[in-house]
């Protein structure tokens, strides 16, 4: 373990998450590489964690939403599928089919993007580092995971995720996100969702070597003529010091409903607890000054 | 079905017959366009083109929010805010009274932080998940979680200002008594003041980019609470200072927030918008209000003073309330997650901390 005096803990590339976290001799950070240019939106990454892990029915709702129906991450969906639907082109692809003088405005072209979206497993993770329990905690694969035996409900990780991810479960009032398949990754077995893609979208495997593949796929992408292939997630300086889960999109992060500039909220807590400090001392400061020149009731008699 | 002999697309040399599989088979890497005839440079320009026209000032996933919002209920976190905020400086007060010759307003003060307190706690627990667990939060002790070290702050604030206020009610033991109101005056002020840290340290917009001035609004509201409430429950004779506390707390308030306004830029805009509106403006008229009428009229009036703190106490409520909603509404809408995220990749700067 490389020494975790002097340094910043809070933000920042962070090599050694696992060890610092206090594994001796910890297998390498596991991770997802999810590449959307892939993805064909069937789903399968949805039903599978939902069945592997238990999850409940939270919802049949029609939204009108192109063909996703499932909205966003919570505590009852752990992979969500998005889907956009765009007028341009995929590449150099060719739609084939001329709809000029048609409705709207005649585009000839469209593309569906669909990505399946995941909790990050961040290197600075927001959830973790609030939570008041110890519930959450780093897995020696360098995951994220909530200890559903000691969870007290107190929300404090929903709003502390930067991606939206960990939710409360209803009726329930425990916090619940993706465990990566903890109890799966442990015997070897990779996670319910990317052995259940059917393209390879999603891929698991040590983090370290997804990132090399993901940078060769980008330029894959890029020489064949898919410019806005970028990688989302992959950097270990970016706020959160790189998500164990990283991306290639199509385009730029919100259209896909995830953050442009994400950062861990607790990169700033020390300037938090030096303000909240001084607050404090102001406040006493203030109410004795008062008091000083007041002075003593019926002192001026 | 197609003969197995027939010409195929280049892109997909092999098939799977009745006979097994057979011919080569694709790359497992996905061609997006690969092989097709690129686009005439004029046609792509204009795509391009119309594509680029900005169609909204940010781009969102069907406006759904990027943040998962608080669950948080607003009358257990923002009351638990507010008593928090009554309860820990009005043990500095209670003290402030007591070394001042104030008896009657130290009492008032000690039993309201006891029963503000114990009503703030109780409204935490109640906001839990599973309330049944309360004890996990001193499970760890956890400096990065302002709510773990808000729950030992309380484990040691609660069980002094109890004794303060019982000790002093029963007139036992007195010099124990002065001890716990030393030591509750000591740990009220960061009682006080830790919420706003709590709040803080999420990434809902409004709160977490105003971390600066949240703290100062949060203490000032608090000594405007507590003096309020001294003007309620103590004799005219014993409030001056306190009403002087009231002016002192709400101008830090309200200049705090002001700062606070100023500097957010586009996060400020939830603090003045909808129910967050509504409140924020409710409580600078009642703070205002009740400081300038305990200051003008409360020593004078007993009914004028009671009158001028409960305007305090409400417009400190009304502060919290409307910092919670804040909150809730910049998490609701992508837009104030997006575009400062946008602005700060725009500048190239990294956000200073």
């Amino acid at each position: 373990m490389s020494s975790l005096v002097g340094r910043n803990l809070l933000a920042g590339a962070e090599p050694d998450v696992t060890a610092n976290a206090g594994y001796t001799d910890p297998p390498p950070r596991m991770g997802f590489f999810t590449d959307t240019s892939v993805c064909i939106g069937c789903k399968a990454c949805e039903v599978a964690c939902k069945e592997w892990n238990a999850i409940p029915e939270d919802g049949l709702e029609f939204t009108g939403m192109s063909y996703d129906n499932t909205q966003g991450l919570g505590a009852d969906t752990w992979r969500h599928v998005a889907f956009i639907e765009q007028d341009k082109p995929m590449g150099n692809a060719e739609a084939g089919v001329d709809h000029r003088g048609g409705p709207g405005d005649g585009a000839a072209d469209m593309r569906w993007l669909m990505a399946s979206d995941v909790c990050k497993h961040c290197t600075h993770a927001a959830c973790l580092d609030v939570c008041p329990t110890g519930s959450l905690f780093r897995t020696e694969f360098g995951t994220v995971v909530v200890q559903e035996d000691i969870c007290n409900g107190c929300g404090y990780c929903i709003p502390a995720c930067p991606y939206g991810v960990i939710d409360q479960r209803k009726g329930d009032g425990r916090a619940w996100k993706c465990t990566m398949c903890y109890d799966r990754i442990g015997v070897g077995q990779e996670p319910a969702c990317a052995k259940a893609c059917p393209t390879d979208s999603i891929q698991y495997g040590p983090l370290d070597e997804l990132r090399e593949r993901a940078a060769l796929r980008v330029e894959q992408l890029h020489e064949i003529g898919v410019e806005d292939a970028r990688l989302y997630g992959h950097d270990p300086d970016d706020g959160v010091g790189g998500d164990g889960a990283f991306f290639l999109l199509l385009d730029e992060p919100e259209v896909y409903g995830l953050p442009p500039d994400p950062v861990v909220t607790t990169r700033d807590l020390p300037s938090i607890w030096k303000h909240a400090g001084v607050a404090a001392a102001t406040l006493l400061g203030g109410l004795a000054a008062v008091f000083t020149v007041h002075g003593r009731n019926g002192g001026r008699r | 079905m197609s003969d197995p002999g027939e010409e195929r697309d280049p892109g997909n040399e092999g098939g799977v017959g009745k006979d097994g599989v057979h011919g080569q088979r694709p790359g497992r890497e996905a061609q997006i366009g690969k092989g097709l005839p690129g686009r005439g440079g004029r046609r792509r320009k204009g795509r391009g083109e119309k594509a680029m026209v900005p169609e909204a000032e940010f781009t969102s996933y069907y406006g759904l929010p990027i943040l998962n919002p608080p669950v948080w209920r607003s009358y257990d976190v923002a009351g638990y805010f507010f008593l928090g905020g009554l309860a820990g400086a009005g043990s500095v007060l209670a003290a402030g009274a007591q070394l001042t010759g104030r008896p009657a307003a130290a009492r008032a003060l000690k039993v309201s932080s006891l029963l503000a307190i114990g009503g703030s706690t109780a409204a935490l627990i109640h906001d839990l998940g599973r309330p049944a667990r309360f004890v996990n939060m001193l499970r760890v002790m956890k400096p990065t979680s302002p709510m773990s070290m808000g729950s030992w702050l309380l484990a040691a604030y609660g069980p002094a200002v109890g004794a303060a206020a019982v000790l002093d009610v029963t007139g036992l033991f007195p010099r124990l008594g002065g001890a716990a109101t030393a030591g509750a005056a000591a740990l009220g002020p960061a009682v006080a003041a830790y919420t706003a840290a709590l709040a803080a340290d999420t990434a809902v917009p409004a709160w977490h980019d105003v971390h600066r001035e949240l703290p100062m609004v949060f203490v000032g509201s608090a000594a405007a609470a507590a003096s309020g409430m001294a003007l309620i429950t103590a004799p005219a004779r014993e409030t001056a200072p306190m009403r002087s506390a009231a002016v002192l707390g709400t101008a830090l308030e309200l200049a705090a927030a002001k700062l606070m306004e100023r500097r957010a830029g586009l996060v400020a805009e939830p603090y003045k918008e909808g129910k967050a509106g509504r409140f924020v403006r409710a409580g600078e008229f009642l703070s205002a209000a009740g400081a300038a009428g305990g200051v003008l009229l409360g020593g004078r009036s007993r009914a004028a003073a009671a009158l001028s703190g409960a305007a305090l106490l409400a417009g400190s409520a009304c502060t919290r309330f409307g910092v919670f909603h804040a909150g809730i509404q910049s998490a609701r809408d992508p837009k104030y997650t997006v575009v400062p995220q946008r602005e700060r990749l725009a500048s190239g700067v990294p956000d200073g901390g």
